[in-house]
């Protein structure tokens, strides 16, 4: 039940991603980054299978940041996202991806932008979007709710509202979601929104014991 | 679902004296989901031809940009632009190239030849071509388009009677078809100009 959302603000743009890794009916971790940062000033959020999903995602990155080696200058938003339509579609009738994703960027001409790429290679430049099944619900939200410009705390509240939503409505819906921003001051991680914290290491009661396994080794050169 | 009724579309072209129209729908869906109200389906090639492409909409964009690319070459070698006809052949022999994994789309072209008289053409998903001297239709709704396209058309039609009709005959058809619409846009191409103008319709 992945979901993945995004919208533009005044000078930005966000996207929204759950967070749960699941295969068949177990939830492996709950604090899986989806959402990859290309460049300097670019996001991917990526849904789908899990192993294209991260396959693709690191290829179209390498891609990116391959060009902006050779030429020197990085691409435009409209330009990563063509590409990676083609890389795409190129794939669409020999083996594949299995993956939905948006595609978020800013630049000094165009500000911020938001892309729309499904897996059949659909290519759509958006203000606001989702996928997944929790699209269902906060598309209708974010019609309701979106304006223009919206300054980053307005943004905000409306993304927890479609959080907020999904978690009451979308029957086995991901408990944690990862929030991103690209703005002027590039790509990075804004928030989580959790509401499990993913376990580090087996559960115990006690103080734990002193093994070889916790200690730290340090190497004899 | 079909696999062309998987976006939903329509799209209209129609004759006039000296002058054409080409009007499509703006809505992109994902089966019954609504995605965006402003998407593309008809291309400029040049001034005096468009294509408009219905179905599946990333073969749409695929298929506009390979047509685009043709004709950027074809412009460099020939200097000149293509004619009507040679881009409706253009189009039929791309698509059946791919006959045996075809592309989802299907076309209709429109435009006017060096002499100012107008050419409109469909052709089917593997590039069965059909010329017309009235209208062609295509996309999810060309079942309705037909109809009412039949009862609004008439010939000789001056650009601005033309836009009426090709108009109501879009608007009409698509209410009908729940997955194509939320709104319209409109090309009326003459020998000097183009007007655009998109259509305010029932955005359900």
């Amino acid at each position: 039940m992945e979901c993945i959302f995004g919208l533009v603000g005044d000078g930005f743009a966000l996207l929204v991603a759950d967070t749960s890794q699941v295969q068949s009916i177990v939830v492996q971790k709950t604090n899986e980054d989806k959402i990859m940062i290309l460049d300097s000033h670019k996001l991917l959020g990526v849904t789908g299978e899990s192993g294209d999903r991260v396959q693709f995602s690191e290829y179209i990155q390498k891609n990116i940041l391959l060009y902006q080696y050779r030429n020197g200058i990085p691409l435009s938003t409209a330009a990563a996202a063509n590409f990676t339509r083609g890389e795409l579609a190129t794939a669409l009738r020999k083996s594949p991806y299995q993956v939905n994703m948006m595609i978020a960027g800013w630049e000094k001409d165009q500000g911020p932008s938001l892309y729309y790429l499904d897996y059949i290679s659909t290519l759509h430049k958006l203000e606001k979007g989702g996928m997944g099944y929790g699209a269902y619900f906060l598309l209708s939200l974010m019609d309701r709710y979106y304006e223009k410009n919206m300054s980053l705390e307005k943004a905000l509240e409306l993304v927890d509202k479609c959080i907020k939503e999904v978690r009451s409505r979308l029957v086995a819906s991901p408990p944690n979601f990862i929030v991103k921003i690209v703005d002027k001051d590039g790509a990075r991680e804004l928030a989580w929104r959790r509401t499990v914290e993913d376990q580090q290491g087996p559960p115990s009661s006690s103080a734990p014991e002193a093994s070889p396994m916790s200690e730290d080794v340090s190497v004899q050169a | 679902m079909s696999i062309t009724s998987y976006n939903g579309s329509a799209l209209i072209a129609m004759v006039g004296k000296d002058c054409f129209a080409i009007a499509s729908d703006r809505r992109l869906g994902v089966n019954f989901q609504t995605i965006a109200c402003d998407f593309q389906r008809i291309f400029k090639i040049h001034d005096h031809l468009y294509i408009g492409l219905s179905g599946l909409a990333t073969d749409v964009q695929t298929m506009h940009q390979r047509l685009n690319f043709r004709h950027k070459l074809y412009q460099l070698r020939e200097e000149r632009n293509m004619r009507p006809e040679t881009f409706a052949s253009l189009v039929s022999a791309m698509l059946y190239e791919k006959r045996f994994g075809p592309y989802f789309c299907e076309p209709i072209i429109a435009g006017l030849n060096d002499d100012g008289t107008p050419f409109i053409c469909t052709t089917d998903l593997i590039g069965a071509k059909q010329l017309a001297k009235d209208f062609v239709v295509s996309g999810t709704a060309s079942e309705s388009l037909y109809g009412a396209c039949e009862s609004m058309y008439k010939p000789d039609l001056g650009p601005d009677e033309l836009f009426e009709v090709i108009s109501q005959a879009l608007l009409a058809s698509v209410d009908r078809d729940c997955i194509s619409g939320w709104g319209g846009i409109v090309h009326v191409v003459t020998p000097n100009q183009v007007i655009t103008k998109t259509l305010k319709g029932r955005m359900d």
